[in-house]
């Protein structure tokens, strides 16, 4: 049983929901209520990793992040480390990896939101910035909860990318999906049934409050 | 001040064509036939929508101008406008919903109110109070905004007779103490003789200054002698 690996994990799935949060509430914003031409565009881009093999989203962050990629060289010149097989790039992964799953409720969530609440508003004499505060979040912040716990498990669960950015150094990036792997590569079974079974409640209990949180908004 | 709108906006059916004045200190109401563009009208008098042609302007303030390309966001028109369906804010109580836009002015809130008699609902949800009182909060929330020019859409249509009559009432006094112009939007031929200073009958987006009294014969000449006598004399239309 590997602690370090399943503690690992919560840190970077905690690390990468709070970070995805506040970057995609402005885009998921944008989505729900702009209608700038070329949109879906956009759109389909952003929702590529759910399409794609994670193993293909992991070799294109692969190239992105090594020593010769864009963001790589930019991180290294920041920090003066490399970014592959480090905790630090496998939180920037799991983050590209998971945008959408963030992104697709909270726009939901945006646009359920009565339009007529953001013309009265805006009457009222509130600026965009402030009808987003005062009307739009407080009236979506169970969608925004339902979208980060989502996140939170996705992350959780990720496999392919982080292996694939993050091999499986341990304390570093051997987050618990990639322990449980590598333990029943080496026939460890034991160990790897008390790795899974420690996610299974975590798992089960937060998908019970998700319903929880979007049955009593459609209500 | 006055306003003074001169637009053209397309709609599905028909194009919305006006030119009219609402005077200082009057109460003008729109009234006309379901789908007329009223409520259209009371969007671009709002900036919530734009005309394709037009020119608004309130007292000297220049709020559209489509051929100098001048369009003043909602946000700074500093008018009251109550909607058919009084969206409030879910998420607020009776209080924080009529001091939205009240600024620091925590007194005369309370005194709005008092004076619609929603002060011991201060508390509660949107949702844990009556239609009628919903509709009461959305006007204590325009009137604390104290805005320049109150639009109301069918404000009353969906209450019952005698709210209905009763906000009326209300209006009715509020209209001599606010010195600013009111536009008011209803199909309710009764509603609009009790309340207007000034009538704009609209039909299929223009003013048809004949319709009410061609509606009115209409309607006479459609019902049983019987119901007719109980009518007269015609001017129990004005209540």
């Amino acid at each position: 049983m590997d602690w370090t690996a399943l503690f690992l994990s919560l840190k970077l799935a905690l690390v990468a929901t709070s970070v995805l949060i506040v970057l995609t509430a402005p885009l998921a914003c944008l989505l729900a209520y702009s209608r700038m031409p070329g949109k879906a565009f956009l759109e389909a881009f952003i929702n590529l990793p759910l399409a794609m093999p994670p193993t293909v989203v992991g070799f294109y962050l692969l190239l992105l992040m090594g020593p010769e990629g864009r963001l790589g060289r930019l991180w290294t010149g920041m920090t003066g480390s490399p970014l592959l097989f480090t905790f630090a790039g496998i939180v920037i992964a799991s983050i590209i990896y998971s945008i959408p799953f963030a992104l697709q409720p909270m726009r939901a969530a945006f646009e359920k939101v009565d339009p007529r609440l953001i013309d009265s508003a805006r009457v009222l004499g509130l600026s965009a910035p402030a009808v987003f505060a005062r009307v739009i979040l407080p009236n979506s912040l169970n969608g925004i909860a339902a979208s980060a716990i989502l996140v939170f498990l996705h992350a959780l669960g990720a496999f392919g990318v982080i292996l694939m950015v993050g091999g499986s150094v341990p304390g570093e990036t051997r987050v618990a999906s990639i322990a449980i792997y590598e333990a029943v590569e080496t026939l460890q079974y034991g160990s790897a049934a008390m790795m899974s079974l420690a996610l299974l409640p975590v798992c089960y209990t937060f998908l019970l409050v998700v319903h929880r949180l979007t049955r009593r908004r459609s209500s | 001040m006055s306003l003074q709108i001169r637009i053209r906006k397309r709609l599905p059916h028909f194009d919305l064509s006006l030119d009219i004045v609402c005077p200082d200190e009057m109460m003008t109401v729109v009234i006309g036939p379901s789908g007329a563009g009223k409520t259209t009208l009371m969007r671009v008098i709002a900036g919530l929508e734009k005309p394709e042609e037009g020119f608004i302007r309130f007292g000297d303030e220049v709020w559209l101008d489509k051929g100098r390309r001048i369009f003043l966001p909602p946000q700074k028109r500093k008018l009251g406008y109550v909607f058919q369906d009084y969206p409030l804010f879910p998420h607020l109580s009776i209080h924080d919903n009529a001091a939205f836009a009240a600024g620091k002015k925590k007194g005369a809130v309370r005194q709005l109110l008092e004076r619609f008699g929603i002060e011991h609902l201060r508390d509660r949800k949107p949702d844990a109070v009556s239609g009628g009182e919903r509709q009461r909060c959305a006007i204590c929330q325009a009137l604390a905004s104290e805005p320049r020019l109150l639009l109301l859409d069918e404000p009353f249509s969906a209450l019952d007779v005698f709210t209905r009559r009763d906000l009326r009432d209300q209006l009715h006094q509020m209209k001599e103490e606010l010195s600013i112009p009111i536009v008011y939007v209803t199909h309710d031929v009764n509603e609009a003789l009790y309340l207007a200073d000034d009538l704009l009958p609209l039909v299929d987006g223009r003013v048809d200054r004949q319709w009410m009294q061609r509606s009115i014969a209409r309607a006479d000449t459609l019902r049983s002698d019987r119901t007719k006598a109980i009518r007269e004399p015609r001017l129990s239309l004005a209540y």
